[in-house]
């Protein structure tokens, strides 16, 4: 079963295998997109249920909709899922789908280790949200024992002496199991774009989508080793008693910051940069231009991945680095502003001039370039130490972050989706419903997230469960409040959308009129991608002439086309991964943790093997 | 063009999996630094003792490290023996590859259970977590190394390590340095730089 190839004969083109074992196995570049795809939005649905419930409680002052201990687990769980299992995911399901097609190839350069990157997501993310419901197994007092140290886990409230419980061991654990996703795809997806371009694509000659990836790939293999020592030491604190983090023996409860950060930072590069690669896909095209100062954008986006190493202190001034750590943190996080502003007014230059169509991809396109304007200024405000002194874990900060969160890497994931629909599924999304779902999110978060400015300068604090009737806090909060439900209708509008349009007319292979190399081939692509690889003469081949040969694809190869089949092992790696980390979790009773980790240790180590001598040929 | 040669094609010539070797390097880099790093720090910072004047045998250490040194030696020899075919000399020297690294891991089995009998536990004090994190990573890399030499030692005794493969010589080989490296510098920051003041001075 692992080692199936597709049959070809020179009449028919290989097609895909249908049925479910064929989705488990599979390792296809593009299956595997859509079902990071679909996980992410559904773990993306779970993480606004729970701001949603947020906003609710503190839609009024001193409301008891939920305990103070239940808002801790919610507002953990909702960034920690928005981080991990939602925003970096679902830029994921574009790097799968979208890099190999816009460089001409026909798969990643390790289909195998890409479905395991999958694997190990939608497991771990299980993992976490399993806490949820697992109180009962721990003999906690509720059903929920969710982590609760917020999405940074700061030491020591994370330590056992403060949280006894598991809820910080399924955060540790989730985190560390998703970082070997993160790792996996980041190998993969470099190797992937520096040897898999087709003739002719040189590096700068690359869509800038695939570029920006790029970056973010490499901030994610120098990142996630970091947070993993500092998880490591965390785990070791807690299960074996070190005192990494521990005052009274000498430990520093700053070192936790200082991992988390020189990790968070960069993450926060890794969140926005795939969202600002869509953004430089759709402008150009909606506004039947090419981008404004190619090299440019792609130069910035390259001083944000290396700058963005450099300010992760930023987060830390209330800490009291003392002055000469202030200013030099002051002065790169001011810097990078430079390379992200240069990247703005590149896009403004892309439309200036143009024939400007604006369909809804084009809209959440702008939207994210005026979005996150807000967020970068309210970003400069606080690299200013003072300042910063003034607005830190109060709601000015929530505004800022979720202004180049929500109304940055969102409403560009969104520009994606309305973007490379048609490619994907054979479909256009519905423009009406499709601009109703882009003028309600706008207004929703506008609406949520603009008086959070004020609340925050006003003194209300972050990660806090309600608020007294006296603080001049109640006109703000309850506007935050319907801003969010109206947020909660723009999703279930797209929603719709999607269940409404799945019918419609089948799209041609180019709707939009679009540059690059995906938009060459048949809409969705067929299981082999290219049935000529392309010669590429251009950074616009489909826009040129002679820009790339051929100009459209035939609709039969050829020549024989092998494709890979599947592979059973990498999910299988998967799950013994996730049996390791079972029995980590249960390290409260020694016996039963170390043979539920031997186990998981087994099923990972034969797997791996069987992975490695399976014939496969890519 | 045929579809061998279109499987084949990439763009720097190179083998994807010696590409995503090096990232994974990289990678690998930045664990290493952060465990070095946060020893640094901590160095001199444990409130009880014993610390690292009192316990540290650098003749001992020394050793582990030539040997460490010297099956780096031996992965050059193995590579260049699968290059050119000559399998018996490519079965001595991964033979002795290995085997160096599982003297250089019986050392460290010796020095953890010898640092034990003197009272220094994995949780007695700061320079105690921190070494045998640090130390104990690092370990378990060369583990996965001669795990790794020893599955590539059974393939060439089962014929199936020509010069054709190579390359999956040269990317443990890759491995193998890299792990010896990173021993050099916890060599020379842990036991010959020694920063915590002698106790009484």
């Amino acid at each position: 079963m692992g080692t199936t190839t597709i049959p070809h004969t020179e009449t028919t083109a290989p097609v895909a295998p249908t049925g479910v074992w064929s989705w488990i196995t599979t390792t296809d570049h593009k299956r595997i997109g859509v079902l990071y795809g679909v996980t992410a939005f559904i773990f993306f649905l779970l993480g606004g249920f729970e701001a949603l419930i947020i906003r609710l409680q503190l839609g009024s002052p001193n409301n008891t909709l939920v305990s103070a201990e239940v808002y801790n687990q919610l507002f953990t769980m909702h960034g920690t899922t928005m981080v991990f299992l939602a925003i970096m995911p679902l830029s994921a399901a574009f790097f799968n789908f979208i890099i190999p097609l816009q460089i001409g190839a026909r798969d990643v350069a390790f289909p195998r280790l890409n479905a395991f990157s999958y694997w190990v997501f939608l497991l771990a993310g299980l993992f976490i949200n399993f806490s949820f419901v697992a109180g009962p197994l721990f003999g906690a007092n509720g059903l929920s024992v969710a982590p609760n140290g917020g999405w940074f886990g700061y030491a020591n409230l994370t330590s056992v002496q403060y949280s006894p419980g598991p809820n910080i061991d399924f955060w540790v654990l989730g985190l560390q199991i998703l970082g070997i996703a993160s790792l996996a795809a980041g190998f993969n997806f470099i190797t992937t774009i520096i040897n898999l371009r087709a003739p002719g694509m040189k590096l700068m000659r690359m869509p800038v989508f695939t570029w920006m990836s790029f970056v973010t790939q490499f901030l994610i293999i120098t990142a996630f080793p970091v947070i993993t020592i500092g998880l490591v030491f965390l785990l070791f604190d807690r299960v074996f008693g070190t005192t990494f983090y521990n005052v009274a023996a000498g430990g520093d409860v700053l070192l936790w910051q200082h991992l988390f950060w020189l990790f968070g930072h960069p993450e926060v590069y890794i969140l926005i940069l795939p969202a600002m690669g869509i953004v430089s896909e759709v402008l150009p095209t909606f506004s039947h231009k090419p981008l404004f100062g190619y090299a440019v954008v792609v130069y910035s986006g390259v001083l944000i991945g290396v700058v963005g190493w450099g300010v992760w202190a930023h987060h830390m001034f209330a800490t009291g680095l003392g002055p000469i750590a202030d200013s030099v943190f002051s002065a790169s996080t001011m810097l990078i502003a430079v390379p992200t502003g240069v990247k703005i007014f590149n896009w403004i230059a892309t439309m200036w001039g143009g024939r400007l169509e604006f369909k809804t991809a084009m809209l959440f396109a702008v939207g994210f370039v005026s979005m996150f304007i807000i967020g970068g200024l309210s970003g400069v405000m606080h690299a200013s130490p003072p300042a910063d002194l003034q607005q830190t874990d109060t709601y000015f900060v929530v505004a800022h972050f979720h202004y180049v969160l929500f109304g940055g890497a969102i409403l560009g994931l969104f520009a994606g989706m309305y973007y490379w629909w048609p490619k994907v599924f054979g479909r256009r999304l519905r423009e009406g419903l499709g601009k109703t779902h882009f003028w309600l999110l706008l207004i929703g978060m506008n609406l949520t997230f603009f008086p959070m400015h004020f609340s925050g300068l006003l003194g209300m604090p972050r990660r806090i469960y309600t608020y007294g009737a006296d603080l001049g806090l109640n006109t703000f909060n309850l506007i935050s409040t319907i801003g969010a439900v109206v947020t909660a209708v723009a999703l279930l509008v797209f929603v719709y959308n999607i269940w409404a349009s799945r019918h419609d007319r089948e799209t041609e292979a180019n709707p939009w009129n679009a540059a690059t190399l995906e938009w060459s081939v048949s809409s969705p692509p067929p299981v082999y991608n290219f049935a000529v690889i392309p010669t590429v003469q251009s950074r616009l081949p489909l826009w040129v002439a002679d820009g790339v040969t051929p100009a459209t694809q035939p609709s039969v190869p050829p020549a024989p086309i092998h494709v890979p089949g599947g592979s059973h092992w990498p999910p299988l790696t998967a799950v013994g991964i996730l049996i390791m980390g079972v029995g980590a979790l249960l390290h409260h009773a020694f016996l039963p943790s170390l043979i539920t980790a031997l186990f998981g240790l087994a099923v990972t180590v034969v797997s791996i093997y069987r992975w490695a001598f399976e014939p496969f040929e890519v | 063009m045929s579809q061998a040669a279109a499987a084949h094609y990439t763009s720097t010539g190179l083998d994807s999996r010696k590409i995503a070797f090096w990232t994974f390097i990289g990678s690998e880099c930045l664990l290493f630094g952060s465990l070095i790093a946060t020893y640094l720090v901590y160095e001199g910072r444990s409130v009880s003792g014993p610390t690292t004047h009192d316990i540290l045998n650098i003749p001992l250490t020394s050793f582990s490290t030539f040997d460490l040194l010297m099956s780096s030696l031996a992965m050059v020899l193995a590579l260049a023996a699968v290059q050119r075919g000559d399998r018996v000399k490519a079965r001595v020297a991964l033979g002795v590859t290995a085997l160096l690294g599982s003297v250089f891991l019986g050392l460290q089995a010796y020095e953890f259970t010898h640092f034990v009998r003197e009272g220094l536990g994995f949780t007695t004090n700061l320079f105690g977590s921190t070494f045998f994190t640090l130390t104990g990573f690092h370990g378990a890399h060369v583990f996965v190394g001669v795990v790794w030499l020893t599955t590539l030692l059974v393939r060439s005794f089962q014929g199936k390590l020509g010069p054709e493969k190579a390359l999956n010589v040269e990317i443990a080989g890759l491995y193998w340095h890299f792990v010896d490296v990173v021993w050099i510098v916890i060599f020379t920051v842990v036991y010959l730089i020694q920063t915590t003041p002698i106790a009484g001075t």
